[in-house]
Parts: structure tokens; C-alpha cells; sequence
């Protein structure tokens, strides 16, 4: 525990660490997959296999990466919102080791094989179990801690994370029922289009519960900390939040789009995707009309910049989303490389960003030291979005491309290609996102380093004061 | 009642719960009673057998749901080709009433597989899985020669209760010393097998006179020589001689008869079907290329 705040952080820094080493478990993994996609040869059967990969890769990403990173920050925030440690510093501890042996669990069961085969939900009960534990813990100890708050108000961040403690919850028992065969097989306890119908409305709302709300609970309580100037309105998070999390539960089936799940379901999904885009953009504009006369902010502070292209592109990617919803528009690049393209300006625009930015703030004051360097942190910046461009950017050109000439048809009513035809145009575009990973790598190699050499100097106890002027 | 809530924790929280309960009960438990109903049951659809569950235990465990999907959707193109010379060959609530879990997919990098069962003969998927780029070349899909290896049977039973499937004890024993490969070709070949779009396909005629447009065409020797290469080499191989197919140099057959196997394939004798998926033109130009080697050693 800190003597002078009274806050235990050192918890934060074992998941901020760690999350760290994740996130660079899934883009490495993330890298070799778009490889192995160009050269099958880069497959070892039977561990390295791509069918085995893609949700190692996943995980890692999202539960590694994410939800570690938003563990972090959930402590630290939380602490300062209520103005009042930890409920159970020892518990948060347990939390970690326990986290960190699921996560690893999680890639040597998935390398093995062992997959109920959902998309997000793939890991085998016995290690589900463990997950359960794990957010259990979390919660009461997230909760509790506001339960004895000193500061009776709770600010936008604490209802998001409210709101992703019970979310992810529910989703996740649901859609995790199954029938054990042993420790390392079962089978869904739904069947055919009901599981698929549980399935996304599961997939979606981990969109919604994992990858929306903990990045806007981070994005509502840094934001202001790093610009120095309040959010510009209260009122309009007050009702983005409860329309947030009222519409998104109905959007489920715009993963279902065509298929034979009862077309009143998909039509709902469609018609909620669309409104969705009010409260999304809501959040965007708050974040946009808190920048009224502090837009120089973007040249002189680095942070403000990964906040405000993470705003943004959470702005791009909620006009997208509901556009892959609209029937006509599924029917095309539903399947398609198009949809990667979606996930990754998401993933790596929106959620990583914000990440990156959470932590450029954090270490710095968690250490008592400043960051090693502005400069780098700035390269990392760049790199970063242009490699995440370069991956987006020409998957939604080879979706397009693909889709179009899977859907020609020639004047006798046949199919004007094969689909192997529409696969080796594909090649180009998979050369050029495997390119826009490494140089998202290389970004992250540079951040890695920054962070360390940030960590060096603060443990050796150079400077206590720190003068970042964001504060 | 907003600004309540924010003091307020317990409540807060649920109202929470209340509030992503009701988009929950409306899209997600209240389709229960419609999906799955007995009235959407298809006949011919059987629950797995051992050695099709096997097989589909190790497509679950390999992550081919990565890759293929399994759902044909009523869409001009879908159908053409995944569900090819059909016109109502989408996929069915019905059809996967013992799909637990469903393996419909998100991502089509592979081509659907809805329908794959009897689209080959068993010879063509055990050397496909084994090295596909031996039979497409330009595949990126991983070869899965470690399939060959034995299937661990001490759990079938156990799975075929689980799910509630009969099974004899015939077919149990008949599942030991099968291989892993075994299991998954018989998985594959199951799959849309037991389902009646095949009959509207095979009811769809040929109309029109059967005469080849690109008799002795020179270009469409070189045109049909490249589809060759790229739809039946891997069957009939390179130089026409035969292998999984029959030898195509060696036949006598009228073109009219030949067009006609091409383009309506050959139901349960491992020929497919290349009607939609090239249509008259190029398949009169294969034609040409086959009379072209005709006799040619
Ligand atoms: C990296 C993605 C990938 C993975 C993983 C993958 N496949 Fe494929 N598969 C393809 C591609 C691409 C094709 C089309 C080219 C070809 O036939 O090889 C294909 C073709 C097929 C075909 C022939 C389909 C047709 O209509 O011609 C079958 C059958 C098949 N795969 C089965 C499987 C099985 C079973 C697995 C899991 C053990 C699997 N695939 C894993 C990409 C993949
Ligand atoms: C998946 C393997 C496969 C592919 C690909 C394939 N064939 Fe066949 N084909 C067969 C088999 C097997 C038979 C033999 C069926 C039988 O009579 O038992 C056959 C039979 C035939 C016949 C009929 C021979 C007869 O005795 O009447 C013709 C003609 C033919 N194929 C042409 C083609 C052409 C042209 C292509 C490419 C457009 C092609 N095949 C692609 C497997 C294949
Ligand atoms: C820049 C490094 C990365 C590369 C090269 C990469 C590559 C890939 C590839 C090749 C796929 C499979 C796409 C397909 O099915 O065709 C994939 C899927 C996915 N990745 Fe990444 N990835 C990277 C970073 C990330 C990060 C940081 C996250 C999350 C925070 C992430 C989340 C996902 C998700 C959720 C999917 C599944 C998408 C779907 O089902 O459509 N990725 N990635
Ligand atoms: C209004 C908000 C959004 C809507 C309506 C929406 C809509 C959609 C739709 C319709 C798909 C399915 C595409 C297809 O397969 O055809 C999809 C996929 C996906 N979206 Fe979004 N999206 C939204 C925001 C987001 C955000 C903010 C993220 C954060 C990263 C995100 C991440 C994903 C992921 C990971 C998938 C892939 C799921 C899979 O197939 O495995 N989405 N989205």
C-alpha cells in the first residue's frame, strides 16, 4: 500500500505487466496466423495448425491483453473514484496468479485442442470454471469497494464498470452450459440454430461488454485526467450508458444475417444496430466538444492524440457495424475478409489505443518517475495506426473483391468464377495485413521498451517528482 | 430517478441487470419456442453415428470451424454454389436439430461445406486432407497427414450417451481400429447427405440441343486445357490417364453424352457436378480440349 495516497496499486502493476506480455503473445500469434494464410508450409501439425492458432490468438488478445489491461485500470480507477483502497488488497493479489494461470491454461488446452468451437467461448469447462472464480473475485472486490466509497456520487466510469461486472456474467454462464464427456470434452447444451442464436448474442455482446464498455469506463476517467478539462457533458454519458446497454442485448443476430434463425430475430438485430449509432456516437461527442478550445492539445500532448484517434475510430467503427448489419449489405461481405477488416480497426484502433494511452498515464505516476520518452512514445503512435491502416484498409479491398466475384453470375444463370479463382486474388492483400502486423509489431516492440526503460528509472529511485503538466 | 441511481449502487446494478434482461428475453430465450419446433423437423436427418461423431470431434478439435462454415444461404450465388443445380438447397432450421454444437462459422477462408457430403469419392478427401495442394494447388489449407494416426475410441460410448444418439453395439465395435481420417471422411461425407436437396437438383434438366459452339477452336483447346487443369486433373489426372476418374483419353463416347456428365456430374459415383460452377461455355471448352487428346499417347 501507498503511505501517502493510501491506495494499494501494486496489484495494478502485476496486471499492467502482464497484460503487457499478452498482448504481445497475441500479436506475435496474430502475425504468424496471417502467415500461415500465405504459406501453409508455416502450419506444425498437429499443435501450430491454424484452425488451433486463430483461437489462441483471440483469446489472448481479448481475455490476455483486454481484460487483463482492464483489470488494471478497474483497481486504479476505482480507488480513485471512491476515494478508498482496495476491499481485499490480498484478494486482488489471488486474482492475479489465478488469472494469469488461466490465461496460460487457456493457450495450452486450446494448442491441444481441447475447444467447445465458440467463437470467444472456446475454452473447456474445467477451465470456464476457473473463469467464473476468477470474475466472481473481481467483482465482489470492484464492488465492495464502491459499497464502502467516501465519496457518495459515482462518476460514468464506475457505471460502466458496474455494467461489465453483471454483463460479462450473465453472458458468459449462458452460453458456457454444457455437457461434460470428461475433463477435456463436452457439448453445448443447446442445439443447432438455438446455439447459434445463444452463440452471438453472446459474440455480440462481448463486443459490447468487453470491448466497449471497459475501454469508454478508461477512456470517461483518463480523458479529463490527461486534457485537465471535465467531460464536456454529464448528462449525455448518463443517457448514452442507459441506452448503450438497453439496445445492444438485441443485436445479437446481425451475426446471423441469411441463416435459419427466425427472420423476426435478425430483423430486430438489424433495426437495434442502426439505432445503436446514438448512444456509440454519443461517447464520440462527448469526447469531441470536451476538446472545445484545448484542440492544441493534439500537437503538444502525445496522450491526447491516442485518445482522441481512439475515440475516433471507435466513431468509424460503430458507422460500420451497423452497416454490416443492414441485410443487403451482410449478404455481400458477410464471411468476407471485410469482416477482419472491422475487428482490427476496433481491436487495434480503438480498444489497444486507449489501452496504450491508459498506460503511458499510469507507469509513469505508478513508478513515481516520468516516461523515458515522449519521442518514442510518438513513433509507437504512428506505427501503430498505419500498420493498423494497412491491415484494415485492404481487408475491406479484398472483401469486396472476393465478395463481387463470388456473387457473378454468368447470363446462363452459372457462377462466373470458382471459388479458388476468388481465393488466389486474395494473396496480394494477405501480403500486404501480414506487412501491417509487423509494423504493428515493431510499434509495440517500441512501447515495450519505452514502458521498460520507464519501470529502470523509476525503481532506481532517480526522480520521485513527477511533471508530465497532464495531471 | 437517473440522478438516484448514482448514489446508489445496488441499484444501479440492477437496473442494470433489468435493463440488458429485456433485449436478452426477447432475441435469446424467447426464440426457444419457435426454433428446433417438431413442426420444422426434416425426415431424413439422423442423428450422428459413432464413427460420424468421431469425426466430427476431431473437426471441432482441428478448428476447421476457422475456416468453413456450414450454413447455405438462400442467396442466388450461395445456392449456385453450395447447393449447385438446386434452387431451394439452403440450409434448414431442420437439418441441424443434433448439432450440438452448431459449426456454422463466421468466416468463409475455405468454401462452405453444408453440402460436401457425396460431392467426392472417400480417395479424394483422404489425399486432399493429407496434402491439399496435391490436389488444389494453390490451397492454403494446413495438410492434416497426422489424421492417419488410430482414433481413440474410449469415449464413444460415453459421447453417443451424452447426446442422447442410438447407436448398436455393431456400429461401436465397428469404429475400433478405424484411423482419425477415417472418422472425418465419414463426418464429411454425412454432411448434407441427409437431406432431400440433392433430388431437386438432379430433377433440373438440360434443355437445348447438346452441340459443342467451340468444335475444333484452337483457342478453346488452350482455354479448356487451363480449366482442365485446374477442375479435373486432380481426378483424372494431368496427361488424362486417370486416377480417382477414369482415364478421359481413352473414351469413345459421344461429346453430347460427355457435356452431359460434366455439367449434371455423377451422383454417388464421386464425379461432381461442374454445371454451375463453369457453366456451358467453359464446359463445352473442356470438351473441346478432351476430343482434342483423344488417341493421343
Ligand atoms: C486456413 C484455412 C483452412 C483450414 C484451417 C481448413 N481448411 Fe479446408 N479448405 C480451405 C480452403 C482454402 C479450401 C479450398 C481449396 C482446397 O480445396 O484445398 C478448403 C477445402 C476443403 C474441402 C473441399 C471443399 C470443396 O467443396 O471442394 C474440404 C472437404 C475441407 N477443406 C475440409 C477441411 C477440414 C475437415 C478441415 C479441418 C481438419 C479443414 N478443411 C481446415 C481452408 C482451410
Ligand atoms: C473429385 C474427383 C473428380 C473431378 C474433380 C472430376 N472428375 Fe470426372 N469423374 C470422376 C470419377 C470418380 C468418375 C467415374 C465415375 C464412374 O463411372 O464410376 C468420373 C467420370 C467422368 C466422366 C464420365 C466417364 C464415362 O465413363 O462416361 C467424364 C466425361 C468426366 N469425369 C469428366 C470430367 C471433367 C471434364 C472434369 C473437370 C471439369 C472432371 N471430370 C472432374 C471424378 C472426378
Ligand atoms: C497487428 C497484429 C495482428 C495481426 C497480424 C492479427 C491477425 C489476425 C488474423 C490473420 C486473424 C484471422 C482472420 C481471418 O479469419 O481471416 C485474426 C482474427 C482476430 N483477431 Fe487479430 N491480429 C492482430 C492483432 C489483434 C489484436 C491486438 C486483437 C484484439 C485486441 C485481435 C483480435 C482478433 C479477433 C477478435 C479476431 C477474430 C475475428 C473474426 O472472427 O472475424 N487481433 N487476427
Ligand atoms: C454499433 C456498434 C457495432 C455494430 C452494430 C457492429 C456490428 C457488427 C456486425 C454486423 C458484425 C458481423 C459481421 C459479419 O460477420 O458479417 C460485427 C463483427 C464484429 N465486430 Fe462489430 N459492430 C459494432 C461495433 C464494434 C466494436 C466497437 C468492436 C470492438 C472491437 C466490434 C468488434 C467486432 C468483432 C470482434 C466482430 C467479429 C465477430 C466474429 O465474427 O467473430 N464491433 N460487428
Amino acid at each position: 500500500m501507498d503511505i501517502e495516497t493510501g491506495y494499494s496499486d501494486e496489484v495494478t502493476k502485476g496486471f499492467l505487466t502482464w497484460s503487457i506480455i499478452w498482448g504481445l503473445v497475441a500479436v506475435l500469434v496474430g502475425v504468424l496466423i496471417s502467415f500461415q494464410l500465405i504459406f501453409p508450409q508455416l502450419n506444425f501439425p498437429p499443435f501450430l495448425t491454424y484452425g488451433r492458432l486463430r483461437p489462441i490468438h483471440t483469446n489472448a488478445a481479448i481475455f490476455g491483453w483486454g481484460i487483463g489491461s482492464f483489470m488494471a485500470m478497474f483497481y486504479y480507477i476505482t480507488q480513485r473514484l471512491t476515494r478508498s483502497p482496495i476491499w481485499s488488497p490480498g484478494l486482488a493479489r489471488f486474482q492475479l496468479w489465478l488469472f494469469n494461470l488461466v490465461i496460460i491454461l487457456a493457450a495450452v488446452t486450446l494448442a491441444m485442442g481441447f475447444n467447445q468451437s465458440k467463437e470467444y467461448a472456446e475454452l473447456e469447462w474445467p477451465v470456464d470454471i476457473l473463469v467464473v472464480i476468477l470474475w466472481v473475485i473481481f467483482a465482489v472486490n470492484i464492488f465492495m469497494t464502491i459499497m464502502k466509497r467516501k465519496e457518495e456520487q459515482m462518476y460514468i466510469s464506475l457505471w460502466y464498470i458496474i455494467a461489465t461486472l453483471v454483463g460479462v456474467a450473465v453472458l458468459y454462464l449462458v452460453n458456457n452450459a454444457s455437457i461434460p464427456v470428461s475433463l477435456s470434452k463436452s457439448y453445448s447444451a443447446f442445439a443447432g440454430a438455438n446455439d447459434a442464436n445463444v452463440q452471438w448474442w453472446y459474440g455480440h455482446n462481448a463486443v459490447a461488454m468487453v470491448l466497449t464498455t471497459p475501454p469508454l469506463a478508461i477512456f470517461y476517467y483518463f480523458f479529463p485526467k490527461t486534457t485537465g478539462v471535465p467531460i464536456y457533458s454529464h448528462r449525455m454519458g448518463i443517457i448514452a450508458f442507459w441506452s448503450l446497454i438497453f439496445m445492444y442485448l438485441w443485436t445479437g443476430a446481425h451475426h446471423l444475417l441469411w441463416t435459419p434463425v427466425p427472420d423476426w430475430v435478425q430483423t430486430l438485430a438489424m433495426a437495434f444496430s442502426l439505432v445503436l449509432i446514438a448512444p456509440s456516437w454519443a461517447s464520440v461527442f462527448n469526447g469531441y466538444f470536451s476538446m472545445n478550445g484545448q484542440w492544441h492539445q493534439m500537437r503538444e500532448n502525445f496522450l491526447v492524440k491516442f485518445f482522441i484517434f481512439g475515440i475516433t475510430f471507435y466513431g468509424l467503427q460503430t458507422l460500420q457495424g451497423p452497416a454490416q448489419a443492414v441485410r443487403t449489405f451482410s449478404a455481400f461481405i458477410h464471411y468476407t475478409d471485410w469482416v477482419p477488416g472491422h475487428v482490427h480497426m476496433g481491436a487495434l484502433g480503438w480498444v489497444s489505443l486507449i489501452l496504450f494511452a491508459g498506460i503511458y498515464y499510469l507507469v509513469p505516476r505508478l513508478y513515481h518517475t516520468q516516461l523515458y520518452s515522449v519521442k518514442l512514445a510518438n513513433a509507437h503512435f504512428w506505427l501503430a495506426v498505419i500498420g493498423q491502416l494497412i491491415y484494415s484498409i485492404s481487408m475491406w479491398i479484398a472483401g469486396v473483391q472476393q465478395a463481387a466475384m463470388l456473387h457473378a453470375v454468368n447470363p446462363d444463370g452459372s457462377l462466373h468464377y470458382s471459388f479458388m479463382e476468388t481465393l488466389t486474388e486474395l494473396y496480394p492483400y494477405w501480403h500486404m495485413r501480414a506487412g501491417g502486423g509487423v509494423i504493428y509489431l515493431v510499434s509495440l516492440f517500441i512501447f515495450i521498451f519505452n514502458i521498460i526503460k520507464t519501470v529502470q528509472s523509476g525503481s532506481a529511485g532517480a526522480a520521485p517528482v513527477r511533471a508530465t503538466g497532464a495531471a | 430517478m437517473l440522478n438516484l441511481l448514482e448514489k446508489k449502487p445496488i441499484l444501479l446494478l440492477l437496473a442494470a441487470v433489468v435493463v440488458i434482461m429485456i433485449g436478452t428475453t426477447v432475441t435469446m430465450i424467447a426464440p426457444f419456442k419457435w426454433i428446433n419446433d417438431p413442426s420444422l423437423k426434416i425426415a431424413g436427418v439422423k442423428p450422428y453415428t459413432p464413427l460420424q461423431l468421431e469425426g466430427r470431434d476431431i473437426y471441432i478439435r482441428e478448428g476447421c470451424n476457422n475456416c468453413h462454415t456450414q450454413t447455405v444461404r438462400p442467396l442466388v450465388a450461395d445456392v449456385a454454389r453450395y447447393a449447385p443445380g438446386s434452387t431451394d438447397g439452403y440450409s434448414k432450421v431442420g437439418e441441424f436439430v443434433y448439432d450440438q454444437p452448431h459449426l456454422w462459422g463466421s468466416r468463409r477462408t475455405g468454401p462452405d461445406l453444408a453440402r460436401i457430403g457425396g460431392k467426392y469419392p472417400d480417395a479424394w478427401h483422404n489425399k486432399h486432407m493429407e496434402e491439399p495442394r496435391s490436389m488444389v494447388p494453390k490451397s492454403n489449407m494446413p495438410a492434416y497427414a497426422f489424421l492417419k494416426q488410430p482414433l481413440d475410441t474410449s469415449l464413444t460410448e460415453k459421447k453417443m450417451k451424452a447426446l442422447g444418439f442410438p447407436y448398436t453395439p455393431a456400429e461401436l465395435e465397428a469404429v475400433k481400429g478405424k484411423t482419425e481420417m477415417d472418422a472425418m471422411v465419414a463426418y464429411l461425407q454425412k454432411l448434407g447427405n441427409d437431406i432431400p436437396w440433392r433430388k431437386a437438383a438432379a430433377a433440373a434438366p438440360l434443355v437445348g440441343e447438346l452441340k459443342n459452339p467451340s468444335a475444333g477452336n484452337a483457342a478453346a483447346v488452350t482455354d479448356g486445357k487451363k480449366l482442365y487443369e485446374e477442375n479435373c486433373a486432380q481426378c483424372h489426372g494431368a496427361d488424362l490417364k486417370g486416377d480417382i476418374g477414369v482415364a478421359l483419353a481413352e473414351l469413345t463416347k459421344p461429346e453430347a453424352e460427355l457435356f452431359s456428365t460434366v455439367y449434371q456430374g455423377m451422383e454417388r459415383l464421386g464425379m461432381p457436378a461442374f454445371g454451375d460452377a463453369l457453366g456451358k461455355e467453359k464446359i463445352w471448352k473442356v470438351i473441346t480440349y478432351i476430343s482434342s487428346r483423344k488417341g493421343q499417347k
